[in-house]
């Protein structure tokens, strides 16, 4: 199947060719970090994460949120989500490579990775991240790559992947409930101490990944003869709009909860960022256009009128899509660290370098993404469905 | 060009044929001369011991003299670097510039207010304000580092200090996030050109793993004090927390004592009198 890949547009060469150059950016600044160490990074003693651990924990969510196509249809018999379920597997798979490559480029001994397999640890979360992470992306390449199969070739896809579609359910909600449990579980940081993280991680994952999903409809529909379907695309919005009112429902209860109690181990995360904490307010402005997108796009959905609008509801997707990744990347991980511990007050921002080897990593899983994408959509188009 | 390659191949495996064939030979030539080629493990019969190390800190006998003598005493025999060295460019040509934030710290001196974050008072006795209060790894009787890391390179020993794996760990910094009292340090870079002389009797850590103090365990091993102990002038013990007859148990019973965010339940073994 994968000879299908070879062949296309000059389009299509010039965007591989673009992601390949900025994978070999990526690649050539990583080598730098590789040889001389993290401290090409903004990471600091106080804030020991960044970027990379950022943007994985936002991947996680957009990978589990292929579940909300998966559910729909295996589950409910929902006919219309037919045409996107590969879309949302195969949106997952790309996801999870990219989650994996943030880990690797996090590492401060990257060759030394194995240890945790050598060493298998059950009372750290991050044993089980690794098994539902790697399990659930084993389980999409699989589902994925079968099930197109079949379709290309007429036939029905082999019974023994239905035990394996319904068993990639919990594992979607797995992946981003255990990495919620990375942050959740630690005694001394008061932003992630709290029990509604893993639902909130879950709410805006559920929000992200499907946003992400009508924006490829539209990028499909646009260069490609298929056609993923408007109703689809339409039940998908209405997902996104329930995932992102819940997640800023879930974030407005930390808010209570952090201001009424007046804890201060908790509350001045939020503050600083918020309202900057003792002069230090880098992330405010950020933060706020987080929450400000977040806001905007689930009012454009929750109105029928303008989720109906062809050319509103990519913007609304955006909104929450970009959204999501300031409120749970940046956020969520610098937020954690400052003030640290001790309650001193070090800003994070990530250095040049370190936005290079992010892009060369997003690059990277572009190309997986248009690689398995361009197999589906040919495939589709060959058989008409 | 395919010819030359097979000619090179034959050549390593040649030599690599030549090794295998002297290793026996070489084990011989050990077993001669040693008696056995296997280490053997053996304890110093002096070395001390405890059912749980702890640590007292008297607050009141640290001035900012014995604070920088004890850090200093810590970090120089630790091969801890120090950012602010001066970088002999003979020997570490084309060093980048350092960025102070990624400094790496074992034994340091803080505020009350940062030390005791929770305790902050706004009536507050005035000589707290300005007394220096020494922070390190509290070696907690229930670890979260210990919990977290995914490599067991972080382990409790089972004299209660938490001690590090310089080479299982893989850098992940789990630790340094599940830490509350901010005593872990990344080595962002490579640490040898900020020291000033190396000390041969502790390992140089590499660039990429997580470190803190562990309470001198190579020393207690050969039955000497740690050094910030020795370096302190009297403001600093240790001793077994388990055994009720030992001089550390004597102190708490006579003082009053805190521990830094007692209410975490993870049982600091690092106790201050006040």
């Amino acid at each position: 199947m994968l000879e299908i890949a070879t062949k296309g547009t000059k389009n299509y060469w010039l965007w591989i060719a673009f992601l390949l150059i900025v994978i070999g950016a990526g690649t050539v600044a990583y080598l730098d970090q590789f040889f001389n160490g993290l401290m090409i990074t903004g990471m600091s003693r106080d804030v020991s994460w960044g970027f990379y651990i950022a943007n994985f924990t936002f991947l996680v969510g957009v990978a589990a949120g292929g579940v909300m196509v998966v559910i729909p249809y295996y589950l409910h018999d929902y006919e219309k989500f037919h045409r996107i379920t590969i879309l949302g597997e195969f949106l997952a798979v790309a996801s999870l490579i990219m989650c994996l490559l943030f880990i690797i480029v996090d590492l401060g001994q990257p060759v030394r990775m194995l240890n945790v397999l050598l060493y298998p640890t059950p009372h750290s979360m991050l044993f089980y991240d690794m098994i539902v992470l790697n399990g659930y992306l084993f389980l999409n390449i699989v589902i994925g790559w079968k099930i197109l199969e079949a379709e290309r070739n007429q036939v029905r896809p082999p019974k023994w992947t239905k035990p394996l579609i319904y068993l990639s359910i919990p594992f979607a909600i797995g992946i981003h409930t255990v990495t919620a449990y990375l942050y959740c579980g630690l005694p001394g940081r008061g932003y992630w101490l709290t029990a509604i993280l893993a639902p909130r991680f879950l709410a805006s994952a559920f929000a992200a990944g499907p946003a992400f999903l009508i924006l490829l409809c539209y990028i499909i529909r646009k260069f490609t003869r298929f056609d993923p379907g408007w109703d689809a695309m339409q039940t998908l919005s209405k997902i996104v709009c329930y995932a992102i009112i819940a997640n800023l429902f879930f974030f407005l209860c930390e808010v209570f909860v952090v201001y009424y109690s007046g804890i201060p181990g908790h509350q001045s995360h939020l503050q600083y960022l918020l309202f900057g904490y003792h002069g230090h307010n880098a992330l405010v402005p950020w933060m706020w256009s987080g929450f400000a997108l977040m806001t905007v796009g689930a009012v454009l959905l929750i109105i029928p009128r303008l989720r109906r609008n062809y050319i509103l509801l990519p913007v609304a997707c955006a909104m929450i899509f970009f959204g999501a990744w300031i409120d749970k990347g940046m956020g969520m991980i610098a937020g954690g660290f400052v003030p640290s511990p001790l309650h001193h007050v070090t800003e994070y921002m990530p250095t040049l370098q370190e936005i290079i080897i992010t892009l060369g990593v997003y690059a990277t899983g572009f190309l997986v993404l248009t690689i398995l994408y361009k197999l589906a959509t040919k495939v589709k188009e060959e058989v008409g469905g | 060009m395919m010819e030359k390659s097979r000619r090179s191949f034959l050549k390593v495996a040649g030599i690599a044929a030549i090794g295998l064939g002297t290793a026996p030979a070489m084990n011989f030539a050990a077993l001669d001369s040693h008696g056995t080629a296997q280490p053997v493990k053996k304890k110093n019969e002096n070395a001390l011991h405890a059912k749980r190390w702890g640590m007292v800190i008297y607050i009141d006998k640290v001035d900012n003299r014995i604070a920088k003598k004890i850090s200093n005493a810590c970090h120089v025999q630790h091969n801890v670097p120090d950012f602010t060295h001066e970088v002999d460019t003979q020997k570490f040509p084309n060093t980048r510039p350092v960025n102070p934030d990624q400094e790496i710290k074992w034994l340091w001196k803080e505020k009350f207010h940062y030390a005791f974050p929770d305790k902050e008072d706004e009536f507050l006795a005035e000589k707290f304000h300005h007394l220096p209060f020494m922070v390190l790894c509290n070696h907690c009787k229930d670890a979260p580092c210990v919990q977290a890391c995914p490599t067991q390179a972080t382990f409790s020993r089972e004299d209660g200090i938490v001690l590090m794996d310089f080479h299982r760990c893989i850098g992940c910094r789990f630790c340094m996030a599940a830490c509350p009292y901010g005593s872990r340090s990344f080595n962002f870079r490579d640490p040898r050109p900020f020291i000033a002389q190396i000390d041969p009797d502790f390992p140089v850590r590499s660039k990429g793993v997580v470190e803190k103090c562990n309470l001198c365990a190579e020393r207690l091993a050969k039955g000497e004090l740690p050094h910030c102990v020795e370096a302190s002038e009297g403001a600093l013990v240790v001793g077994d927390l388990e055994d009720p007859e030992s001089e550390i148990r004597e102190i708490l019973r006579d003082n009053y004592s805190i521990r830094r965010k007692q209410s975490l339940g993870t049982e600091p073994s690092v106790y201050y009198i006040v």
